[in-house]
């Protein structure tokens, strides 16, 4: 047992990080490329300034909230591939609340407000129809979720292309971006807010107060576990899933408010950002556990952010982020599975 | 709009649907098993990426299928790996699979861009050809096509007809049953998983050699057709030719939606061209929604003949999926 026990953790995830290095260093020489460049272009232009880091924090705000939605999700035992659609229609929510409130002359800091709260509503609404479909009408959430999200994207074209459109230029680089007093206040001189870094903040702390502090935590973990165990012990199983996608699709249009009232000033095409198949990956790396979910989370946007360089200096693709991601994940699947392997005729000798 | 044309639209149906035929009878084939393979979205997409720049560089359209056969033989061999003898979740194995796939065929693709390549030409069948109706439809298409035809009919008959096909179905149904019989349930799921995947690898040359030939990047247009073949897979009750049909519904929606759109000028393209999405979902709630308590609970409630007939139509559009889909099998 000592010798599985010291396998564990933080040598484990080395080990991981370490092959999907090596991994993703083949795909480099695969197609050509200098690896140890490329990696240092990553690194600097995610790190390489004070200024970097903040734009990378502004992408790791709505990662940290759609992942922070997952938790809840995955802790209730459910797969919202959704959450992708989630974000978008919360975009697509604030920015409709954004348009109300610039017709209707109210206070900026009144209308990014009741935009974001707008945006939480869109995202609720968006995944309790995944939720509804599930529960009655047997549609696995993973099936409907993605449905859902492919309506989401064209929901978005339309909109941009359609009634929203930019007067005389409808185009795919979105609507109109609004005026600089509705969106959330940024530290001078930089892209990142403050207020947005609160919104993610609370929202990580509010999850993670939900599931480790409360009845109703408990009570969704066991939906998660043991879904008939736990409705034979009294709890509204369906009701519970149900809730589970109305905080996850509440987070996730946070996260798609903050992408518009804080990232782009306006409704485009891939507003999500992809952020909420990435927040996924997230989840997956931490095993579910929300504790250590926020540096990952930061790590992933680092890698993404930084691999932006990829294609202005080496003229390489910038997916290479996400084959290291995926390496990674897959590697620490890997190494956890052999793990149990190896424990497994121990954990029987033990017996 | 003249008969020919409709004739020539619903040809083009059939050859459209030629890589969704491939990936929905793979991933059937590999569901039977009792393994679910997620990747699909992204093998299609690696595989297509993968098949054109072999394709492009050695100028053999052969060597491009194969390779896109192997690559999704080998995401499968990975998914079955991870998820048989290292007992991961499948639906995360397959989750990331289908993502780190897509950016490394996007990340890889990056010189293939926009080349010219190869493309599987039309082998028109002689004397069958010329049969009214059915010759345009079904006898004036390309190799691959045709091969579409009879891989519906021969998995059909493979699992419904023939004996490995029994124990295939006992390997997904009842995998302990099965073993005491005497049956490798795991070596079986693995083989199943790779056959299952070459099929879906074959999805992605049939795109790019032949239906959207070429590779464009991320402006391929073959993100999202992976997840359509899986939904499709449920669609189909597990049944091969149910599935197909569930292919060429889709894709006739999607060509329905491409002509009637100069006829409905108030309605955007874009929402044309995603309607088959949601109608996807609506038509997996009604193979599955006879599955459902509240449904029976209903329907109890209902007077006796209206329940007959109600359970009917239900029971006719209901699928239930191998029993032990997603669950690992330990022998011991």
């Amino acid at each position: 047992m000592r010798r599985s026990a010291s396998l564990s953790g933080p040598a484990l995830m080395i080990g991981a990080v370490l092959l999907a290095l090596l991994f993703t260093t083949g795909i480099l020489l695969i197609a050509g490329a200098p690896p140890l460049e490329a990696y240092r272009q990553v690194v600097l232009g995610s790190l390489g300034s004070t200024k970097k880091i903040t734009d990378v924090l502004v992408a790791w705000v709505p990662l940290l909230l759609a992942t922070s939605g997952l938790m809840v999700t995955f802790a209730a035992g459910l797969w919202n591939i959704g959450i992708e659609g989630q974000i978008t229609l919360g975009a697509i929510f604030a920015t409709g609340m954004l348009r109300l409130t610039l017709d209707g002359g109210l206070p900026p800091g009144i209308a990014i407000g009741a935009a974001i709260l707008a945006g939480i509503l869109g995202g609720a609404v968006w995944a309790l129809l995944a939720g509804l479909l599930k529960a009655y009408g047997g549609v696995n959430e993973i099936f409907g979720g993605l449905g859902l999200n492919f309506v989401a994207v064209a929901l978005t074209v339309w909109l941009i292309f359609g009634p929203w459109g930019r007067p005389g230029v409808a185009s795919m680089s979105g609507t109109e971006p609004f005026p600089d007093t509705f969106s959330l206040p940024a530290l001078s001189g930089l892209r990142l807010s403050p207020w947005a870094v609160l919104l993610g903040v609370g929202g990580y702390l509010l999850v993670f107060l939900i599931l480790q502090g409360t009845t109703f935590g408990l009570r969704l973990k066991a939906v998660g576990k043991n879904p008939r165990a736990a409705f034979l012990l009294g709890i509204p199983t369906v009701r519970y899933m149900l809730l589970a996608f109305v905080l996850c699709g509440g987070l996730g249009g946070a996260a798609g408010a903050v992408q518009v009232t804080a990232v782009y000033h306006r409704l485009i095409p891939s507003i999500s950002s992809g952020y909420g198949y990435l927040g996924l990956m997230v989840a997956m790396l931490v095993n579910y556990q929300p504790l250590w979910m926020p540096l990952v989370a930061f790590f992933f946007a680092a890698l993404n952010l930084g691999s932006i360089q990829l294609p202005i200096v080496l003229k390489l693709d910038s997916s290479l982020a996400g084959v290291l991601q995926g390496a990674l994940v897959l590697f620490v699947l890997a190494v956890e599975g052999i793990r149990q392997r190896l424990r497994r005729p121990q954990a029987k000798a033990a017996e | 709009m003249s008969y020919d044309m409709v004739l020539i639209g619903l040809a083009g149906v059939l050859a459209a649907a030629a890589p969704i035929v491939f990936a929905t009878l793979g991933e059937t084939l590999t569901e039977r098993s009792g393994v679910i393979n997620l990747s699909v979205n992204g093998t299609i997409l690696l595989s297509a990426m993968a098949s054109f720049g072999v394709a492009v560089v050695t100028g053999s359209l052969l060597l491009g299928f194969l390779t896109g056969m192997l690559v999704g033989a080998g995401v499968a061999l990975v998914v079955a790996g991870f998820s048989i003898s290292l007992k991961q979740s499948q639906v995360a194995v397959g989750f990331v699979l289908t993502l780190m796939c897509r950016d490394l065929a996007y990340f890889l693709g990056n010189p293939f861009i926009g080349l010219s390549g190869p493309r599987l030409p039309a082998l028109a069948v002689p004397l069958l050809k010329d049969i009214p109706v059915l010759g345009p439809l079904f006898f004036r298409q390309d190799l691959l096509t045709y091969l579409s035809f009879v891989l519906i009919l021969g998995a059909w008959a493979w699992i419904f007809r023939t004996r490995p096909g029994l124990s295939l179905i006992s390997v997904g149904e009842r995998p302990a049953a099965a073993y005491v019989r005497g049956l490798q349930v795991n070596r079986m799921r693995y083989l199943y998983t790779i056959v299952g995947g070459a099929l879906v690898g074959l999805a992605g040359p049939a795109f790019s050699l032949s239906v959207k030939a070429g590779w464009k990047g991320t402006i391929s247009g073959l993100d999202g057709y992976g997840w359509i073949a899986l939904a499709i897979t449920i669609f189909g009750g597990w049944n091969p030719i149910r599935a197909a049909f569930g292919a060429y519904l889709f894709v006739f929606l999607q060509w329905l939606g491409l002509v009637l759109q100069p006829n409905l000028p108030g309605v955007p393209s874009q929402v044309l061209q995603v309607a088959p999405f949601p109608l996807m979902i609506l038509a997996l709630s009604l193979v599955n929604i006879g599955n459902t308590e509240w449904v029976e609970r209903t329907l109890a409630g209902l007077p006796d003949e209206v329940r007959r007939s109600i359970g009917r139509v239900l029971r006719s559009l209901r699928a239930s999926p191998p029993a032990s889909l997603g669950t690992p099998f330990e022998s011991e």
